[in-house]
């Protein structure tokens, strides 16, 4: 195994109008070669910050970033976010553009043939169950949330990439839709052996889909566990997790 | 008849006259207010000066321009100028308005996929603000039309000519002769453009 994305002491602060505040601190941990890091946290606890660092939407203040030993700051980043997929909960899919030409973007831009891409996209489509005859054409507007939730994954995985970042990508779901999505994502990255850093404050979320689990509460890194570890975990910001699993999920959560 | 050939000319000229001076205002305009999205500190400013162009009273405009060099004097292309002048504050406007107006989520996309300031701006958000852009050149038609009957007070022609020589002769049909096809030349321009702009729109 080797680290695909490490954080070096890597901090973030905003200027205020006196001093400034810090929004990460001094961030240390690897991600390593085909595992999934679920960084988990209430919100504000500066995941989405953290995720956004790796490819380079920010800029750390302090540290630094090294994507496959080279700091982001190094990188062109154009290429560097090329080998990067990403996907948020808000899509961001774009609105003028079919369900096909969101999924084909990235290779569009990488110079693919547009019989490549269309049989890249057709297998995408395919992938989360969604026939291309009846759905390639339509916009994105003419989906459901669901839907564009999972053409916005497809989108992401489009060129291939070896890096993949999600920020709450099925925040937006029904707890059924959302429990479809994470079996489906867990199919297709044991079937892929992609690396993903995966945002959540959902702690089920994390125990199903992380190989290890990063708890982050006010730009701090808790705790770093594998699931099995957080699951037995002491610190009071797991506990209090964790017993919101119990909670909500009595008698059904995910087992070991 | 001498009226009816009069009528003609006259509003090609009129139409001549607006097509000008908007396509020019619109050359300068579209790329000012592209570049006030990437440029917070510039906006107050360009505003502003645009602001206060809208705000000067358009004969005394054309007043003013009158003894200026090289765009001044007497003829079109001072009334064009003066055209170009007003027309810029909506377009300058719209273009701002409609670019910061697309979605952060996409723009962000846009970045993290990898697009080029160049992509995102041709593919991203030109053509997500392309209807607000659109409005912005509708209303400068619009305006123009009608302010560009002014512009024969400084002898640049067009349907103005009926309208001032109706009032120095104290001719209502002359003054209805300008100004009953001016109107109309602004309510088809006015269709025609909002017509295009939800033709154009990509959403």
């Amino acid at each position: 195994m080797s680290a695909i994305v490490e954080f070096r002491e890597a901090g973030y602060s905003v200027p205020r109008a006196q001093g400034s505040s810090d929004i990460l601190r001094a961030l240390t941990f690897t991600v390593e070669s085909g595992e999934t890091l679920v960084l988990l946290g209430r919100s504000g606890a500066g995941k989405t910050t953290a995720l956004k660092m790796v490819n380079r939407l920010l800029t750390p203040t302090s540290g630094e970033v090294l994507v496959e030993g080279r700091p982001t700051a190094a990188w062109d980043p154009i290429r560097l976010r090329r080998r990067i997929g990403y996907a948020i909960q808000e899509t961001g899919l774009f609105p003028h553009f079919t369900v096909a030409e969101n999924i084909g973007l990235v290779p569009r831009l990488e110079g693919w043939t547009a019989d490549r891409i269309e049989a890249r996209v057709n297998e995408l489509l395919e992938q989360i169950g969604l026939p291309f005859r009846e759905f390639a054409r339509r916009y994105p507007r003419e989906l459901s949330g669901g839907q564009r939730q999972r053409v916005g994954v497809a989108r992401a995985l489009a060129a291939d990439p070896p890096l993949l970042l999600f920020d709450e990508p099925f925040g937006a779901l029904d707890p059924v839709k959302r429990q479809d999505l994470q079996k489906q994502f867990l199919d297709l990255r044991n079937a892929l052996r992609k690396t993903a850093i995966f945002v959540t404050h959902d702690v089920r979320e994390a125990l199903v889909l992380g190989t290890r689990i990063g708890l982050m509460s006010n730009g701090r890194l808790e705790l770093l566990a594998t699931p099995q570890e957080f699951r037995r975990a002491d610190g009071s910001e797991a506990r209090a997790f964790l017993a919101g699993l119990d909670w909500r999920v009595e008698g059904n959560g995910p087992s070991q | 008849m001498d009226l009816r050939n009069e009528l003609a000319s006259l509003t090609v000229e009129h139409i001549q006259l607006v097509l000008v001076a908007v396509l020019i205002a619109a050359a300068i305009a579209i790329p000012t207010g592209i570049l006030l999205t990437r440029r917070a500190g510039m906006r107050r400013w360009v505003l502003g000066l645009a602001n206060v162009l809208q705000t000067i009273p358009s004969l005394a405009l054309f007043g003013f321009l009158i003894p200026v060099p090289l765009i001044g004097g007497i003829g079109k292309r001072t009334a064009i100028v003066a055209l170009v002048l007003y027309a810029l504050l909506p377009m300058i406007r719209n273009t701002l308005t409609g670019i910061l107006g697309v979605d952060a989520a996409v723009r962000e996309s846009a970045v993290a996929m990898g697009m080029t300031g160049r992509q995102i701006l041709w593919q991203v958000e030109l053509p997500l603000a392309m209807r607000t852009i659109l409005a912005g050149v509708r209303v400068a038609t619009v305006t123009t039309i009608g302010t560009a009957t002014i512009a024969a007070a400084i002898g640049a022609g067009g349907l103005g000519v009926f309208i001032f020589r109706g009032i120095s002769t104290v001719d209502t049909a002359q003054i209805l002769a300008g100004a009953i096809p001016a109107a109309l030349i602004a309510l088809l321009a006015d269709e025609g453009l909002g017509w295009l702009e939800r033709k154009l729109s990509p959403v």
